[in-house]
């Protein structure tokens, strides 16, 4: 093999190591798209492997880093001194495949470490077991009864409703199929019997999930992660940001299919866990980052938090505020809720919570589902309104 | 070969694309440049994300003028579907013609399917009309905002950019004489399924330099003040350092620069720019944020530069 191809697939290889996704056909194309560019010319090779390989904007600064240590440890990698640029890059093509071959390979026994699925814990033993865990605080829980706890949540349906989007589709409904009336009437000689008819299809409602993972939420993160990671692999469409003073979005990291991987690349991905707490601002970050990509589709917010804010309660209103006008549902579950004495008088709590739509506990296996069926029922009523003060 | 309705078939190298790209006023950086070369060269789509108002749209009037083709664009939107991105049959005319060949001739199924499921009859939208083997100028097609149009769409697209061709059952296979240059832009308002941004090329548009964002003012605001060119960029570029709701992106600096040299106004100063405000920014949480005092020493920071 030529030097061209070599360094090309080295640098394929490099880039599968560092976490990204190079399918053989983007090697391809690289190939072609090579001999296209002069290749003396630092900054139109890493335009053009740019444009090839990444297909992520958080990924391009890696990118960039990577293509700066490649190049400068090869002196210019791609340009084969006084060969025909064009020939070397059918060569290159030509021995891509076999490449590719080993690539599979090395892909699928990837995948055969990751691809095996935890065995489910067996559910709750006895009725006296589970009713007694069922109301236990998650807080006392020990390793076990997490596991056990973990099984009770996946058999709770979470259906945040649906909603009616503006796609149709043939079926019972208010419009006339004009095509479908036409292609049948030829069938009884240009008569039209029966006019067929359109209606909107519904699709599952979208959550979203905002965590408060700081100090005074510790005793729960865990819990809550176990909770988010669930629902994440059985809804399919959640959102999950989690923040103390600041907010990071864990949805991808959250859908790592084993538990334990997907803890461990949440807890890489977040910098200040069990930091003190400042609702106002995480929302407001939340907003200005993240809001027009994961709230448009009108979805379930749930917040989890204790309230514990130490920022101004005027922010912390306003950004609930914000939230609840750009959300079909915002509810606000508070660990809290439940325990002796908790009444919510904090001054953030107080201010933010008119601007709630539900105000409900998290704290026992019996909440969450009682949430289930709260989701449940909400979902049948598409009207905003309080179902409970708690 | 000149008569070819190959797309970009008479672009020479990647700098004279810059070229005839900067002709029509439209200043592209190096990283786009090579992109946008490789895209007509390898006939692939290309991909451009970035945020609103970067260009994304108007770097696909610039290709099509600069290349010498006609401009497709399909505005995606929720529900988006195939009658409306692609085809419809005329239902209203079919079914007079129906009756028409019932009156005259008799009904007969085989012919009178034939007759009615006729180009004639066909409503060609954007999808359809750029990979029409009738054309004779090559096209360019703007798919715009892709992530506004949900995943069905996707998916539709899938096959369209692999094979640019497009099955409509009662007629046939169509498929594109010389594929059309493809643009797609998204917002990021949602991820776009990866399976589609694979056949495509990437491109993320930033926000231009201070410098290159200057020169795109002045080739697109003749008609302003050079000082006042630089001193509306300048605080727009101040502007997208704060944390706000709404960035203002480079349309709104355009807007901007446009909407006070119709003021007359040939300099910038506290109170034009509080008159003006609504032009560039667009959420009131952010104009009451600003107004006052920080617009001022943001202001006094932009003139001073």
């Amino acid at each position: 093999m030529t030097t061209f191809t070599d360094n090309l697939l080295s640098f394929g290889r490099l880039l599968r190591r560092s976490g990204f996704e190079v399918p053989v056909g983007n090697v391809l194309d690289l190939t072609g798209a090579l001999t296209l560019v002069n290749l003396a010319v630092r900054d139109e090779v890493f335009h053009a492997c740019r444009t090839v390989l990444v297909r992520r904007h958080d990924q391009l600064a890696a990118f960039e880093k990577i293509f700066d240590a490649f190049w400068r440890q090869h002196g210019n990698p791609f340009a084969s001194p006084a060969t025909n640029t064009t020939r070397d890059a059918q060569a290159a093509a030509a021995s891509v495949p076999v490449a590719a071959a080993a690539i599979h390979d090395g892909e699928l026994s990837n995948e055969d470490q990751v691809g095996v699925e935890e065995p489910t814990a067996g559910g709750l033993q006895t009725w006296s077991d589970a009713a007694a865990l069922a109301r236990k605080d998650f807080a006392e829980f020990t390793a076990e009864e997490v596991a056990e706890a973990r099984a009770f949540i996946d058999r709770l349906a979470w259906i945040p409703g649906e909603r009616r989007t503006r796609r149709w589709i043939r079926g019972r409904g208010s419009r006339a199929d004009l095509r479908r009336a036409l292609s049948r009437s030829l069938r009884t000689g240009g008569d039209v019997l029966v006019i067929p008819t359109r209606r909107r299809r519904v699709r599952l409602r979208p959550l979203v999930l905002l965590c408060d993972v700081s100090g005074s939420m510790e005793r729960y993160s865990r819990m809550l992660l176990h909770f988010a990671h669930r629902v994440a692999h059985q809804h399919g469409r959640l959102e999950v940001f989690l923040f103390s003073t600041t907010l990071t979005r864990v949805t991808r990291q959250l859908r790592i299919r084993k538990l334990d991987a997907a803890a461990a690349a949440v807890s890489d991905a977040v910098p200040d866990w069990s930091g003190g707490t400042r609702i106002g601002p995480a929302l407001q970050q939340f907003h200005r980052r993240w809001s027009r990509r994961v709230l448009h589709e009108g979805p379930v917010v749930l917040l989890i938090s204790d309230g514990w804010d130490r920022g101004d309660p005027k922010v912390l209103r306003d950004e609930i505020a914000r939230l609840q006008r750009s959300c079909h549902r915002l509810i606000w579950l508070n660990p809290l809720i439940g325990t002796v004495d908790y009444a919510p008088l904090t001054r953030g709590l107080q201010a933010a919570l008119p601007f709630v739509d539900d105000f409900l506990p998290a704290r026992t296996l019996t909440d969450f589902k009682e949430l289930a069926l709260h989701l449940n029922a909400v979902a049948a009523d598409s009207r905003r309104r309080r179902l409970k003060d708690s | 070969m000149l008569s070819g309705n190959l797309a970009g078939d008479g672009v020479a190298s990647i700098s004279d694309l810059e070229q005839r790209l900067t002709a029509r006023r439209y200043v592209a950086d190096r990283g786009l440049a090579v992109s946008l070369y490789l895209a007509l060269r390898l006939r692939r789509p290309l991909f451009l994300e970035g945020e609103a108002g970067v260009g994304k749209t108007s770097l696909a009037t610039a290709v099509a003028e600069a290349i010498d083709a006609d401009l497709i664009r399909l505005q995606c939107y929720e529900g988006l579907d195939v009658t409306h991105a692609v085809y419809e049959w005329d239902y209203a005319r079919q079914l007079l013609e129906l009756r028409i060949l019932e009156a005259t001739e008799g009904l007969e199924r085989a012919s009178a399917r034939r007759e009615l499921y006729s180009d004639a009859f066909l409503i060609k939208r954007p999808l359809l009309q750029a990979i029409d083997p009738a054309r004779t100028r090559p096209a360019v097609l703007l798919i715009d905002e892709i992530d506004r149009a949900d995943e069905e769409f996707e998916g539709y697209l899938l096959e369209l950019l692999a094979e640019f061709q497009i099955t409509i059952p009662e007629l046939g296979t169509v498929r594109a004489k010389e594929p059309p240059l493809v643009i797609l832009t998204s917002n990021r308002t949602r991820e776009v399924h990866d399976a589609l941004k694979r056949r495509c090329l990437y491109q993320w548009i930033e926000y231009p330099s201070f410098a290159k964002e200057v020169e795109i003012v002045r080739a697109r605001v003749p008609q302003a003040a050079a000082q006042l060119a630089r001193q509306v960029t300048a605080l727009v570029q101040e502007l997208r350092s704060v944390e706000l709701y709404k960035v203002p992106g480079v349309s709104e600096t355009l807007d901007w620069v446009a909407a006070i040299a119709t003021l007359d106004r040939r300099a910038l100063d506290i109170q034009t720019v509080e008159e003006t405000i609504g032009v560039v920014l667009k959420a009131k949480e952010d104009i009451d944020a600003l107004r006052g005092e920080r617009l001022a020493g943001l202001l006094e920071r932009a003139m001073a530069r």
